[in-house]
């Protein structure tokens, strides 16, 4: 049976940053299987992976849309919407639960009237809750942005974020 | 077809019986009349071993075996209907009820649905455990068909027909754990979809009324899945 | 490369090491990156340089050295060990090189934390630079690959891991060297080996640490795995929460292939070995062996049926050996000094020795590295200190989501896979977190039950509503609102669960709470009939509620 020629997609738009992307597909062939490792690059890339993106690395791929999708919703790690300015993840790992994570995570929720996984209404703050950073000992951790904080107080947590709401960037 | 050389043996529930090696004790359970319930197996789909209701006690282990994906085995023992296997398939299938809303009485599918018949058959009378009342989408923007998120059992059955045999891999499911649903493409309208064909294998086989054809009413949704069979058939023919 | 190059690298190495008099040992793994290690490191090298004694002295960044929770540390060649080191203290720090250690910094290491353990596996962690493979190699690094490539023939191999009596360190305890001779016996011209680092368990940050700390043990271990077992190609199935493990293992791999201890033809034998690494994205389940394949196949991360057993169809249905990040980090040793000398190490049935990481309600929380059938006591009240705020020990859990919740009777058993299991809980991958008397035991049982009900694929029936429906019970029970048929019903879904679920993650998420029905079954009672948590956690709107 002939191959029909099914032509490659072109990326969404001018974005530089598809470059990157495509440069992991090429890497393993658009092989369907680097589904999970192409979205890795287009989150990494992007923040976030929108229906766009999931159209255009489906199809590079070969992949199916609606496996796409379901991979992308499978895994916590990613994300379909864009997230806030900041981010603050608390770690809901044992050691951290044992040791207050919960207080810390409902000071959060009162103060930015979200919940884990939700970002606030101006776009400022994001609120996620992980499963374990793997800094148990350091627990109750935190991460700001990209830095990891121990021994989180939720004085000191709300402090923090407070900063982040008041700054006008 | 070619016979493979090794025939074993094997008792189900006290009956002798052989079998081709590759089979499963689900397929010699079946073709001699003894009955094991099963909700996401459907000959001629690749089985995914996930309801856990064909679960069968093999003499020799503690565990259970999923019927469905277990090879015989020359001179193995099973035992399909113990009042332990019954117990837990009651279960199962009473959490399997309380997971979305199946009210039987109002299904298009209600007289010719296999959870329904399973749940007569297991003569469940009431369910133990606290329904969920999830809320859930009803999706009729296809042209001929409906799919009701409330019906849904997860079976996967119209993932695997619209991958394996139309080949258009419309169906998938996004989500995990208790959130899981079947989508069609990126989670988008039926209606919309760009890759359904709109085949309707998939509605014919849905075990409920959770995929039907537009226009049935209550209890007239009828199921004809004699494509399956017919397709594998020709398809190996042609190999 | 060759037997007498590598040997050449490790004496250089050496040779340049000893140049300098003075080195601070600055701990760069996560735990004290996270206190502000890498200014201190800053600081001090500024400091060097102030004083102009850049010939002299030196710092180096290196792994974990275990006592997390008094970081950042900070050792020295004279084996001083300064703990919650500030950048301020950098030039007292380099100015009592000559006239000795800072006295306030002083962190005693004849303390049980240090002199009760037995490091193999983190023999290297806090010692050398895990961005620099000469470092490792002149501590003794990559010897045992050129020793089983060179000397041994791949039984051989397997033969000594055999005599070791090295057992799977992901939890399972299934025997190394039976593993690896199935995957060795199954026909095939492609076989794959495969690293999981999917450290999952909440608590657990051992394979994280060792990664970070001596990436290289990992890789020569699979190295001289993917040798016996005949496999070609091979992953790293890493978590993507772990960046800096992430970024060193991509360091390790690159300098690897550069000395042609990776790729083709390895030291000029016919074994060719190619790793790659595979971001995992935030799902526990894959760490069970199917559905780590499914997602390195690029799928949802479900379980299969097994079998076939990964040993016969594998990834891309090719025979695959799957192993943790701490079973690789133990082969290099054991193929240097003998299957039988490990074997000395440990119990009957459980050689050797296991890294815990301690956290929780405990004194020195961090990693620990112990022989094998040493007592619980001796790991919460000698290691870790006890427990701190004068308050009492309830009970430690180990072995994660499938493990249970051990209490106080329990203390003088050995750590051993038997033992464990008998006691209701598990070895598990190595996460041991000591619970006070402040706790609910039922508000424990009811976190690792959401754990699991969020972390279970949903493919099987009752792992899906099951997990839902039990988590809403104790949601119940510790919301104080429960009746006496809950505790029967709780009962007969974590049989359910444990009997006729697909996967071990299903299988094993009823263990917290069956443990803690078993050991605590008056607080059960007392949520039950009474209406009450003992502990004041439950039912007041601030504890659990999740």
């Amino acid at each position: 049976m002939a191959t029909i020629d099914f032509a490659r997609p072109t990326a969404p738009n001018q974005d530089k940053r598809w470059r990157i992307v495509e440069s992991t597909m090429r890497r393993v062939g658009h092989h369907p299987r680097a589904l999970i490792e192409t979205l890795h690059t287009v989150q990494e890339a992007f923040g976030y992976l929108d229906r766009d993106a999931l159209r255009y690395v489906a199809a590079s791929l070969h992949v199916p849309l609606s496996r796409a999708y379901g991979v992308a919703t499978f895994y916590h790690y990613f994300t379909l919407k864009p997230a806030g300015q900041h981010t603050c993840v608390v770690c809901t790992g044992t050691a951290c639960y044992i040791k207050g994570a919960n207080q810390l995570l409902g000071a959060l929720k009162s103060m930015l009237k979200v919940e884990p996984g939700e970002t606030t209404g101006d776009g400022k703050v994001s609120l996620l809750a992980a499963r374990c950073l793997g800094s148990c000992g350091l627990a109750p951790a935190v991460v700001y942005d990209q830095e990891v904080a121990g021994k989180v107080s939720a004085e000191g947590l709300r402090a923090r974020v407070a900063q982040w709401m008041s700054h006008d960037a | 077809m070619t016979v493979a050389a090794g025939i074993k043996t094997l008792k189900i529930d006290d009956r002798d019986f052989s079998a081709r090696a590759q089979e499963t004790i689900l397929d010699v359970a079946r073709q001699n009349g003894i009955f094991i319930p099963s909700l996401c197996e459907l000959k001629g789909l690749s089985e995914v071993g996930a309801c856990r209701l064909c679960l069968v006690e093999i003499k020799g282990s503690n565990r259970l075996f999923p019927a469905c994906v277990t090879p015989v085995e020359e001179g193995m023992e099973v035992t399909t209907n113990s009042e332990r296997l019954q117990r837990y398939r009651r279960s199962i299938l009473e959490l399997l009820f309380t997971e979305r809303n199946h009210v039987c009485s109002v299904c298009v599918s209600n007289g010719h649905c296999e959870m329904q018949t399973l749940a007569q058959k297991l003569e469940i009378t009431h369910v133990r455990f606290p329904y969920r009342y999830p809320k859930a989408e009803v999706d009729a923007s296809h042209q001929r068909f409906v799919v009701d998120h409330n019906r849904c059992i997860l079976c996967s059955r119209c993932v695997r027909v619209c991958d394996e045999i139309e080949g258009a891999h419309t169906w998938d499911l996004k989500g995990r754990g208790i959130h899981v649903r079947v989508i069609t493409d990126l989670d988008e309208p039926w209606g919309s979809s760009e890759t359904c064909t709109g085949c309707g294998k998939c509605v014919h086989v849905c075990p409920t009324g959770a995929l039907f054809e537009k226009g049935r009413s209550v209890a007239e949704m009828m199921k004809r899945r004699q494509f399956l069979p017919y397709l594998t058939l020709m398809r190996e023919d042609r190999e | 490369m060759t037997p007498e190059e590598l040997i050449e690298i490790a004496e250089a190495e050496r040779e340049a090491q000893s140049e300098y008099a003075h080195t601070f040992n600055v701990c760069v793994a996560a735990g004290c990156l996270s206190c502000q290690s890498q200014s201190v490191k800053d600081a001090l090298d500024q400091e060097i340089k102030t004083h102009g004694l850049e010939h002299t002295c030196r710092t180096k960044g290196v792994g974990c050295m275990g006592l997390c929770s008094e970081g950042p540390l900070v050792s020295t060649e004279k084996g001083t060990l300064y703990k919650k080191v500030a950048a301020s203290d950098a030039p007292e720090l380099v100015e009592s090189v000559e006239v000795g250690p800072v006295s306030r910094l002083v962190c005693p290491t004849d303390m049980p934390f240090f002199q009760k353990q037995k490091k193999i596996v983190l023999e290297n962690s806090g010692v050398i630079d895990a961005e620099r493979m000469e470092d490792y190699v002149a501590a003794g690094g990559y010897s045992g690959l050129i020793q089983a490539l060179t000397e041994m023939t791949p039984a051989q191999v397997i033969e000594q891991v055999t005599r070791s009596g090295l057992r799977g360190r992901g939890g399972a305890g299934y025997p190394t060297g039976l593993k690896w001779s199935t995957v060795a016996k199954a026909q095939s011209t492609r076989k794959f080996a495969i690293c999981n680092a999917d450290e999952g368990d909440p608590g657990a940050f051992m394979d994280r640490s060792v990664l970070e700390s001596d990436p290289h043990r990992v890789l020569e271990g699979m190295l001289i795995a993917a040798y016996a077992v005949g496999a070609s190609e091979g992953f790293i199935y890493v978590r993507a929460e772990y960046p800096l493990a992430i970024k060193r293992l991509r360091t390790a791999i690159r300098q690897a292939e550069r000395l042609g201890l990776l790729g083709g033809n390895i030291c000029g034998t016919r074994f060719s070995f190619h790793i790659d690494l595979r971001l995992g994205a935030g799902a526990f389940v894959c760490g069970e062996e199917t559905a780590l394949i499914a997602s390195i196949e690029g799928r949802r991360g479900t379980p299969r049926p097994r079998p076939p057993y990964p040993a016969q169809a594998g990834v891309f249905d090719e025979p695959t050996l799957i192993n943790n990040v701490e079973t690789y980090a133990n082969v290099p040793m054991i193929i240097r000094n003998g299957g039988d000398w490990y074997a000395r190490i440990g119990t009957e049935k459980s050689k050797g020795t296991k890294v815990f990481a301690l956290a929780g309600r405990i004194q020195n929380t961090g990693l620990v590295e112990v022989p094998m059938g040493i007592t619980l006591r001796e790991i919460v009240f000698e290691i870790g200190g006890g427990i701190p705020d004068g308050r009492n020990f309830k009970a430690v859990q180990t072995g994660g989501p499938s493990g249970g919740c051990l209490p106080g009777q329990f203390l003088d058993m050995p750590v051993d896979y038997e033992s464990l299991a008998k006691a209701g809980s598990i070895m598990g991958s190595g996460g041991m977190i000591v619970i006070d008397d402040s706790a609910c035991m039922v508000d424990v049982a009811k976190y690792f039950m959401d754990f699991c009900m969020t972390e279970s694929c949903g493919k099987c029936i009752p792992c899906r509503v099951g997990t839902y429906q039990v988590h809403e019970l104790l949601k119940r029970i510790t919301g104080c609102e429960s009746t006496p048929q809950d505790m029967s019903m709780l009962q007969e879904l974590c049989d359910l669960l444990k009997t006729t679920s697909l996967c071990g993650l299903g299988q094993s998420s009823p263990n917290p709470v069956l443990s803690t029905l078993r050991y605590f079954a008056d607080e059960y009672k007392a949520h039950v009939e009474d209406h009450n948590c003992p502990a004041g956690v439950c039912g007041n709107g601030s504890g659990g509620a999740r």
